[in-house]
């Protein structure tokens, strides 16, 4: 079947099986970001957005996404730099393959609520899994971030 | 965000994942992988359909090959071959409207949207927002929906104890509109759930549920409510489906107090059919029923 997506700002036209995943979609597409995980729609590896909302692409029919928006961290580079930098000063990368997922969803996060505190900050990313770090390690670095920001903020009022 | 990797759903689910798709590759690979880069697809689609009507989507969905899509998040678990993927993604089911005496909840509106609803939340004590905040992440949230959650009946189910504590109906598109305690004991057929019916009557509500860890599924879950002059106990993840208990007994008659929960968990502990799995021993549910029964009990006194 033929489908149309917007795949980070640009249009996107394919011949797809009807069954295809959109993580298969938007990997053959280029964006290797979005990583396959653990096949039961748990760990948050395969997080993209769908016309702004995080979805789990895994679990999704690129067929769904048909006329629809989809974003990766390939098109999310200038958003997601403002605060990864932070979030690897904590050493909370480590090997670095549910960093995607991470960033994606903390991008989703602060877009709806751009201040949140650090229940909101763990309840938002609850779906999001890691082997390497014990979490604390990716809530210190947004912490660091906003701490950074909001001083930034209140430097130039 | 940490206590979820520890959880035991997750990993066991995982290496049943796992296992499910070795034993899928051994005999059926091309069948189960039709993608041209041979992704790991457990359940596959000849066809994909977006009805223009909710009777185009009934009678797609007379063939017994054919599945309704709804978040296909236990969906992709299946290994199966499909005919036809329906989606009801164009029948304007995306929504919640309220109204002065309902809401009137869509089968395509994800579960983000009633935990983020603000009537809901106003109209349940947040007892919404509390039922659905365990469930798996944002992400999942933003995916399942409330038809495919409640379709399935499944015990593990918070969004059916939750609901079944309230007024609610199940609109069906050939079966008319049932009440949602009788939905939850009818067998699956073919027909189409359309949307949720919560009627507004003056009440309170409550829920709790005890988890191994925080995101997984419920060793066991409990909704109390009063709706009008009508309390309601609702205990699920027994771990068969929900099941309603009402104040036959007349125990809460004179409101919730500490004494009066104490003896609802009682007699709630000496009704509710509990059994074991891996989220919990029958003996281990027995112990949970009076405790999470009082406690749900104890929180919707606090909200009266």
């Amino acid at each position: 079947m033929d489908i149309k997506i917007k795949l980070n700002g640009k249009p996107v036209a394919a011949d797809i099986p009807a069954g295809m995943l959109l993580i298969d979609f938007v990997r053959e597409h280029g964006c290797a970001s979005v990583k396959r995980g653990c096949e039961t729609s748990n760990c948050g590896l395969c997080t993209v957005l769908l016309d702004g909302v995080p979805v789990l692409s895994c679990s999704t029919l690129a067929a769904r996404a048909d006329g629809r928006s989809v974003q990766t961290l390939e098109g999310l580079q200038n958003e997601a730099s403002e605060f990864v930098g932070f979030i690897a000063d904590q050493g909370a990368e480590q090997c670095g393959f549910c960093n995607p997922g991470f960033v994606m969803n903390t991008i989703a996060l602060l877009r709806e609520n751009p201040d949140p505190t650090d229940d909101e900050i763990r309840a938002y990313l609850c779906g999001n899994l890691c082997r390497c770090s014990g979490y604390e390690g990716q809530l210190r670095g947004i912490r660091a971030f906003l701490d950074s920001r909001n001083a930034e903020g209140e430097r130039h009022e | 965000m940490g206590a979820s990797f520890a959880n035991s759903m997750v990993e066991r689910a995982f290496f049943a994942g796992v296992r499910r798709l070795a034993s899928v590759r051994q005999y059926n690979w091309t069948v189960c992988n039709p993608s041209k880069n041979g992704a790991r697809t457990i359940i596959t689609f000849q066809k994909y359909v977006r009805p223009r009507s909710l009777e185009e989507a009934w009678e797609l969905n007379q063939k017994k090959r054919n599945r309704i899509v709804g978040g296909m998040l236990w969906l992709k678990m299946c290994t199966r071959a499909c005919g036809t993927a329906i989606d009801l993604c164009d029948l304007g089911l995306g929504e919640i409207e309220e109204t002065e005496n309902e809401f009137r909840i869509g089968a395509m509106v994800s579960l983000r949207q009633l935990e983020t609803h603000a009537g809901l939340a106003a109209y349940s004590n947040g007892a919404v927002a509390e039922a659905l905040k365990d469930i798996v992440g944002v992400q999942f949230r933003n995916g399942a929906t409330v038809g495919g959650s409640l379709w399935r009946r499944m015990g593990f189910s918070d969004v059916l104890t939750l609901f079944m504590a309230m007024d609610s109906y199940i609109e069906l598109h050939r079966g008319g509109i049932v009440a949602l305690e009788e939905f939850a004991a009818m067998p699956y057929d073919s027909d189409i759930l359309v949307r949720l019916i919560v009627k507004k009557r003056p009440g309170a509500f409550a829920y709790g549920a005890v988890r191994k860890q925080s995101t997984d599924l419920p060793s066991l879950n409990c909704a109390a409510s009063k709706c009008g002059d009508e309390y309601r106990v609702v205990v699920g993840s027994r771990p068969a489906r929900a099941v309603v208990l009402r104040d036959e007994q007349g125990l809460l008659a004179a409101g919730v107090t500490e004494q009066s929960a104490a003896a609802f968990a009682d007699y709630a502990a000496q009704r509710i059919a509990v059994s074991g799995n891996m989220w919990g021993s029958a003996q281990y549910r027995r112990a949970l029923v009076p405790v999470l029964v009082r406690r749900t009990l104890a929180a919707l006194g606090e909200a009266l």
